[in-house]
């Protein structure tokens, strides 16, 4: 009897089912991932994980009896006390006393659990970074070699003789290897001797030595296989086009846990937004109160920080980031900015203008988010504009690729995230560079 | 003090195998199914697959290939999740119907497990496929896996040529009638010329030999019976009443095109290869079921299996056969391998060892001492329904505690009409055997009318049984289908019968085929 092992086969011949299904209930899936990324902590978005859609939208109906109604026989097993003319309750759920449908009938909701790329896929349908698009980082990739330390097998033409000789040199030296010049003056005293005619026994001895070292010295190699080095090379994708995004935050004590919460989340979704969907993007975290400073991002979100709040030295941190590793020829350069509105009146003028002469032109994109507090919180009379708001809506202006968005609760973050960056805005903003 | 077998005669000893195991296992399986129970099968085609593959195998109900279609990526998704989460274990094997028999086996199961499984799918199922007339009578098990491969490429094809909406669209709604796209009774077969000149030869010599032209001075009847209506004329013309829905679409639907009645009919013939194994499923798992158990037996005596394994065997096999009670947190209805097995069992111990109630009761097969003769026959000839109403003990009805309660939507409580009893029996064997009565289940569904000359109004009519009705919602949607598939408006009308009050659903095509 031949036996067919299968096991190598290729699995996944239900992909092609999955994703009909998936593309059938995009609407669907998509709301409920929606839904379902709402209550998630911030770190899990980026997972998978169960939705679950109205099973009316994927519903296969069909013409069968329904579940109600008319007259209908039950065969149970396991009869204890039963007697014939026994009259039993009627169960309180309609249905019979265990026949109950058992294809489903009554089930109006559809449970499964999607894989991290269809979810996040779904998440971030849609979406794009504006002008990114023109130069297409999603395209090909393309590789390049980078020098990365040394390796003992290679090619000949990647040998590194330096590495290969410290390694020789030290082996040499450990192993006590005579130099040729000790064998050399081992020879000339040996001929000295001679000519002086000197006694036989010392002549001899120093030939035995001689005798010796020479054969030490052919025992040792000068270069041994271990010795030898190559340099290694990995190859490093190079990016087509590249991409910074700067998110700069206020984490003064004016900003509560509430709103930090707030803005966290959506730079949350921002991050995530970027480092799945654009590969070749750097994200720099500038937090700022009354002084900036350049973190990394677990320190962005997790620490805390009191002082005042001056806008501009977050500005001014970018800038000189900018400056510093991102020259505006070579990097599309995006920035974000969250904060609770509250800034120093007088640092109102110079953060306009930072912003308007400096960042805005290098910018491609620049959004802002203000978060505010909960409803009861500000009922009492008409809300002013913060102080931040008011400056920036001076400059607001079709021609300026900048957007401000409010937002005051966490269910209000993915809305506003889709607005900002919906394909559509790209229009603002000028050319490539 | 039992004697150990000797070692070179053991199939297997642990839980690891092989596929040289594997193939031991199988040739000493064989020695006792073929050989000894004498079971008849189509070669074998034994597969091991992974976890993956049987959740994939899952969502094509079991076949290697398949047309894509989302329903199964549906069914898919669910079996994942049920599968992920630990809620639902999965099968420890896939038979399927065609000829080389395709086994699947999964590589997770144990020596043990694999023997069990072939003993279970590779000899049981496969004898019953090969056997049952259900089976030789409606599918075509050297086809199946040929025509699966045409249907997917066809699919494939349309979906290139038409788009995947267009083709979705078309399966949906051919998906939503499948039960009524199938042939329950065996049809007229056309006759070739030479024996319908025959009949007519043999009809014209009857003639001559009554001869009588007495007959001529009779008076005629009234001439109103033989005309027939326009409406009955219309009817014989297009084979109505006609049950299978899918069938009339194909051939009569004036809007379809071509590919989409080849659509059509693919979703027909598949439903049809299915029927069997509905109206079959106690039975099946039986037959497996008692083969299975008979063969491990038999490996036990002959010392070709362990006892460690023995134990991991009736382990199993106990989980497979239980039947938890009514009032029992595991009940789900009655399950099909328990009963399939107690029935099968109870006919081997009429036959060898019948007590004076089985003499009364099976006086046909009461002590004839070939309990493997008598399992055959009544593998090869009997469905479920059949089953139970010929072979249905009052030993396993006792042994089960089987009683009847009838629920009447009319009545404020349910009430129990059949016990295990004397006077019971027979009502408790007539109601279970209706339980696996799958026509009956399947409402009554037939079109009756149709004027293709004048408005093309198709009519359909379900015969109400026991006052229950559709389920409305989906009665609906499934109209809607055949309005679009149809191309004019479409009626349902729900009635027990004449005088009888009726239901009436209607729909009109929104988005037709075109």
């Amino acid at each position: 009897m031949h036996i067919i092992d299968r096991r190598r086969d290729a699995s996944g011949k239900s992909l092609g089912n999955r994703q009909r299904f998936i593309r059938r209930a995009r609407a669907l899936v998509r709301h409920a991932v929606r839904e379902a990324s709402k209550d998630r902590k911030i770190t899990d978005t980026g997972r998978g994980g169960e939705v679950t859609v109205p099973a009316d939208g994927v519903r296969e109906p069909s013409l069968r009896r329904s579940a109600k109604g008319g007259i209908r026989e039950y065969l149970l097993p396991g009869n204890k006390n039963y007697i014939e003319g026994d009259s039993i309750e009627r169960p309180p759920s309609g249905g019979g006393a265990g026949g109950a449908s058992a294809d489903g009938g009554g089930e109006d909701e559809f449970r499964f659990v999607l894989s991290d790329d269809e979810f996040i896929d779904l998440f971030l349908e849609d979406l794009e970074l504006p002008d990114l698009a023109k130069r297409q980082v999603m395209g090909e990739e393309k590789t390049q070699p980078r020098r990365a330390g040394y390796r003992s097998s290679g090619p000949p033409s990647q040998l590194s003789v330096p590495r290969t000789m410290r390694n020789s040199l030290s082996r040499r030296i450990a192993l006590r290897r005579p130099k040729p010049d000790e064998i050399a003056a081992l020879e000339d005293r040996i001929r000295e001797l001679e000519d002086a005619g000197a006694d036989e026994d010392e002549i001899l001895s120093l030939r035995a030595e001689l005798e010796r070292q020479g054969l030490r010295a052919r025992a040792i190699p000068f270069i041994d296989p271990v010795d030898v080095r190559y340099r290694r090379y990995e190859s490093v994708p190079k990016p087509v086009a590249q991409a910074v995004m700067f998110c700069l935050m206020d984490v003064s004590g004016s900003m509560d846990e509430h709103l930090k919460d707030l803005a966290k989340r959506f730079y949350t979704l921002l991050y995530l937004f970027l480092s799945r969907r654009y590969r070749y993007v750097e994200v720099v975290f500038i937090r700022h109160t009354h002084e900036a400073k350049e973190v990394d991002e677990d320190t962005f979100f997790n620490s805390r920080e009191t002082g005042g709040t001056v806008v501009s030295t977050a500005l001014e941190e970018m800038i000189s980031v900018l400056a510093d590793r991102f020259p505006a020829n070579a990097w599309n350069i995006y920035a974000a900015q969250a904060s609770d509105g509250d800034n120093l009146p007088i640092d109102n003028e110079r953060t306009v203008a930072l912003l308007k002469n400096v960042i805005l032109p290098l910018c491609q994109y620049y959004a802002y988010i203000e978060v505010g507090r909960e409803p009861e919180e500000r009922r009492r009379g008409g809300e002013p504009p913060s102080t931040l708001w008011r400056a920036y809506e001076l400059i607001q202006s079709p021609q300026i690729p900048m957007a401000m968005r409010k937002v005051r609760d966490r269910r209000d973050i993915y809305p506003v995230f889709r607005e900002l960056f919906e394909r559509k805005i790209n229009s603002a903003s000028t050319g490539a560079r | 003090m039992k004697i150990k077998p000797a070692k070179n005669k053991l199939l297997f000893e642990g839980a690891d195998w092989d596929f040289d195991t594997l193939a031991r296992i199988y040739d000493g399986v064989a020695e006792i199914g073929l050989g000894e129970l004498g079971l008849d099968i189509y070669r074998p085609r034994i597969e091991v697959i992974t976890t993956e593959q049987m959740l994939d195998a899952y969502a094509s109900t079991g076949m290697p290939l398949f047309y894509r279609h989302w329903s199964f990526g549906k069914q898919f998704v669910r079996n994942e999740t049920l599968y992920r989460k630990g809620w639902q274990g999965l099968a420890y094997e896939i038979v399927i119907n065609s000829n080389p028999c395709v086994v699947y086996l999964l590589e997770e199961n144990t020596a043990t497990m694999q023997a069990l499984v072939l003993a279970h799918a590779a000899f049981g199922h496969n004898h019953f496929f090969k056997n049952n007339y259900v089976f030789k009578q409606w599918t075509d098990a050297d086809g199946i896996l040929d025509y699966l491969a045409f249907a997917k490429n066809y699919i494939t094809e349309c979906e290139d040529r038409y788009g995947v909406s267009e083709v979705e669209r078309v399966l949906d709604a051919a998906h939503a009638l499948q039960n009524q796209g199938i042939h329950r009774y065996p049809g007229k077969r056309t006759i070739d010329l030479r024996s319908e000149e025959k009949r007519e030869r043999e009809r014209r010599e009857h003639g001559e030999r009554l001869f009588n032209d007495l007959w001529r001075t009779v008076p005629e009847q009234g001439k109103k019976t033989k005309k027939r209506s326009e409406r009955d004329r219309r009817r014989a013309l297009l084979g109505l009443p006609e049950e299978n829905i899918l069938y009339f679409l194909e051939k009569t639907s004036p809007r379809l095109k071509p590919w989409q009645r080849e659509v059509i009919r693919i979703v027909r013939h598949i439903a049809q290869y299915f029927y069997p194994q509905r109206q079959t499923k106690m039975m099946n798992e039986g037959c497996a079921t008692y083969t299975h158990y008979e063969i491990m037996q038999r490996l036990v005596d002959r010392g070709q299996i362990t006892e460690g394994a023995y134990f991991e065997f009736l382990h199993s096999h106990t989980n497979v056969v239980t039947q938890p009670n009514f009032d029992d947190r595991r009940y789900y209805g009655l399950n099909p391998y328990a009963l399939g097995f107690a029935m099968m069992k109870d006919v081997e111990r009429i036959c060898v060892n019948p007590q004076a109630e089985d003499r009364q009761w099976f006086p046909d097969i009461a002590g004839n001492g070939d309990p493997m003769g008598t399992l055959k026959d009544i593998w090869a000839n009997y469905r479920d329904e059949s089953f139970v109403s010929q072979f249905l003990s009052p030993h396993v009805i006792r042994k089960l505690g089987l009683f009847l309660v009838v629920d009447d939507y009319k009545e404020k409580d349910l009430s129990v009409d059949a016990i295990h009893n004397e006077r019971g029996y027979t009502r408790v064997r007539r109601a279970l055997a209706r339980h696996y009565d799958v026509a009956r289940h399947d409402p009554d569904i037939q079109i009756v009318d149709v004027d293709l000359e004048g408005d093309r109004r198709l009519e359909l009519r379900h015969h109400v049984v026991d006052g229950v009705t559709l389920d409305e919602d989906d009665a609906e949607r499934v109209l809607q289908h055949l309005a679009n598939l149809w191309g004019y408006e479409v009626y349902l009308i729900e009635t027990a019968g004449e005088g009888e009050p009726a239901t009436k659903h209607h729909a009109e095509p929104v988005h037709p085929f075109v």
